[in-house]
């Protein structure tokens, strides 16, 4: 199997803070990866790093075995794209649905607009109905349907999600995970995927990598989270904390 | 567990809206000893409508109306605001979700902390401030003579929250709401503060309402869970007997969550029916 994403030694400084400190990952093609850790621990901003949202110190990033550089094309971006955590602060509040999806068409000159704004619409199960509604119209899990077909559009073939599900309630966040899930299947999609929920990642996930204060705990399999059968001792604090809350 | 601390009786919120008026909450009714009763629903249920009516803190121009909303047998509808918010922050306390946005970002910690305790009891303030500096030993604030002097922007997420509930129980209240609590922490720091939160309830035998949308949560930490739906109770069962809920609703709420150890795919989703709200 072929590499998606391959980060050695990465290190992302902000001013003088040290938010990764040299981590490495590999992710295959068509793989479902998982990062978890609580806040704080560099999750999100690797995910940032590799689409040139955080500031790169040292280390490299390969995507599709082509090494990035200090800037991305538009290329990388027809092939990577990214799902936010707040669908409330992710959609432009004054612009439509059919604005919001046309964006990311016009910026890569692409003809066939009206096709695929329909087709990623009937995707992520909304329909022509929304196609002219505003954000502030929709709940938050069509929010963020709106915010996958967005992603969608472009026929990328890896998925960042940064807590796609964390601003959504527990029988909304059941449907958004599944239609991630459909998605994937269909498009044979790889995702790297962060939550703080190690439910949601054993779920999602084959593999996974357990993060804290801007370094790599431990890589372990899905099975390997399930049959408590990890090596570190926060890992098995964080397996505890998930299974909620037990009176002592 | 017999005497009751807070009867609800078919209340109600309705607020008015550029189409008409829309009832948040639409009889609701329960009892409360001095007990862990949770609150559960999803965004738009009224669960934290409910409390803030209890609390008193329904915006103005929404109208509350109830058979009875009685707190220790004085009608919370008919006293003064006066009364009201000498009950408020004295002998019922809110704890709210997120400490970034419920605690003042110019004041100091302890600040805030003593002028809850002034603001219903006449105690000097080298009093307040032990007696603050005592509530945050408490709520296991390692060093609470630095945490006094801190503003809620220096101290972590789960920390602002310890502190907020400090700040709450200062004045021994004897029913306390709990919106979301946990909900803007972090999977360890939540258990934390939970443990905090459930052992002062304990020890100062309060009644607790604990408003969630996380079930599993709420079933672990309360002795009796009432299920919100559209404004209204559709179910109201032991926490212990939770596994043998009977409303689509309440099981759909259950099975939606991804478990550890339990594969499906794809996840079950609730199927919503129109006849819940009726």
């Amino acid at each position: 199997m072929t590499a998606a994403i391959t980060i050695e030694g990465l290190e992302v400084v902000f001013d003088r803070f040290r938010a990764l400190k040299g981590v490495s990952l590999d992710v295959r093609e068509g793989e479902s990866y998982g990062l978890v850790g609580e806040s704080g621990s560099g999750k999100s901003t690797l995910l940032r790093a590799i689409t040139g949202l955080a500031p790169v110190a040292s280390g490299t990033i390969a995507v599709n075995s082509k090494r990035l550089g200090k800037t991305r094309d538009k290329a990388f971006y027809r092939d990577v794209q990214m799902v936010f955590q707040d669908p409330y602060g992710s959609l432009h509040p004054r612009q439509t649905v059919d604005r919001l999806l046309q964006e990311p068409l016009a910026i890569h000159g692409i003809a066939d607009g009206e096709k695929r704004i329909e087709r990623a619409l009937d995707e992520v199960g909304l329909g022509k109905g929304f196609r002219f509604r505003y954000a502030h119209q929709l709940s938050g899990g069509q929010r963020q349907r709106v915010a996958i077909a967005r992603a969608l559009i472009l026929e990328p073939s890896i998925l960042l999600l940064d807590e796609p599900t964390s601003a959504l309630d527990a029988s909304v966040q059941a449907e958004v995970l599944n239609l991630l899930e459909e998605v994937r299947r269909r498009r044979k999609l790889t995702f790297l995927m962060v939550s703080h929920d190690l439910a949601i990642i054993t779920h999602m996930c084959e593999r996974l990598m357990v993060m804290r204060n801007g370094e790599a705990v431990e890589t372990l399999t899905a099975s390997q989270l399930i049959g408590h059968r990890v090596g570190e001792d926060y890992t098995r604090n964080l397996l505890r904390a998930s299974e909620g809350f037990v009176r002592v | 567990m017999s005497e009751t601390l807070l009867d609800v009786d078919d209340l109600r919120v309705t607020f008015p809206t550029r189409t008409g008026l829309v009832q948040a909450v639409r009889g609701v009714s329960f009892s409360l000893g001095r007990e862990r009763l949770g609150i559960v629903g999803e965004s738009g249920s009224g669960k934290s409508q409910t409390g803030r009516a209890i609390m008193g803190l329904t915006p103005p121009q929404a109208e509350v109306s109830a058979k009875k909303l009685a707190f220790d047998g004085v009608d919370l509808l008919s006293i003064s605001p006066r009364e009201r918010r000498a009950l408020r922050g004295n002998r019922i306390a809110m704890i709210l979700q997120d400490p970034k946005y419920s605690l003042d970002p110019v004041m100091t910690i302890g600040r805030q902390i003593v002028e809850t305790l002034r603001a219903h009891e006449k105690v000097s303030k080298a009093e307040a401030r032990e007696r603050a500096l005592a509530m945050l030993q408490a709520v296991q604030i390692r060093d609470p003579a630095r945490v006094f002097d801190l503003y809620p922007h220096e101290v972590s997420g789960g920390m602002g929250q310890r502190a907020m509930i400090a700040m709450m129980l200062v004045t021994g209240p004897e029913l306390m709401i709990a919106d979301e609590p946990t909900s803007a922490l972090d999977v360890t720091v939540q258990l934390d503060v939970l443990k905090i939160l459930d052992k002062l309830v304990a020890e100062r035998g309060m009644g607790l309402i604990f408003i969630s949308h996380d079930l599993r949560l709420v079933s672990s930490f309360c002795d009796r869970v009432v299920v919100m739906y559209a404004g209204k109770v559709v179910e109201q069962i032991k926490a212990s007997e939770l596994r043998d809920a009977q409303h689509p609703y309440t099981r759909g709420l259950l099975n939606c969550m991804p478990r550890i150890g339990f594969e499906r795919h794809p996840l079950p989703v609730l199927d919503r029916k129109p006849e819940w709200a009726a």
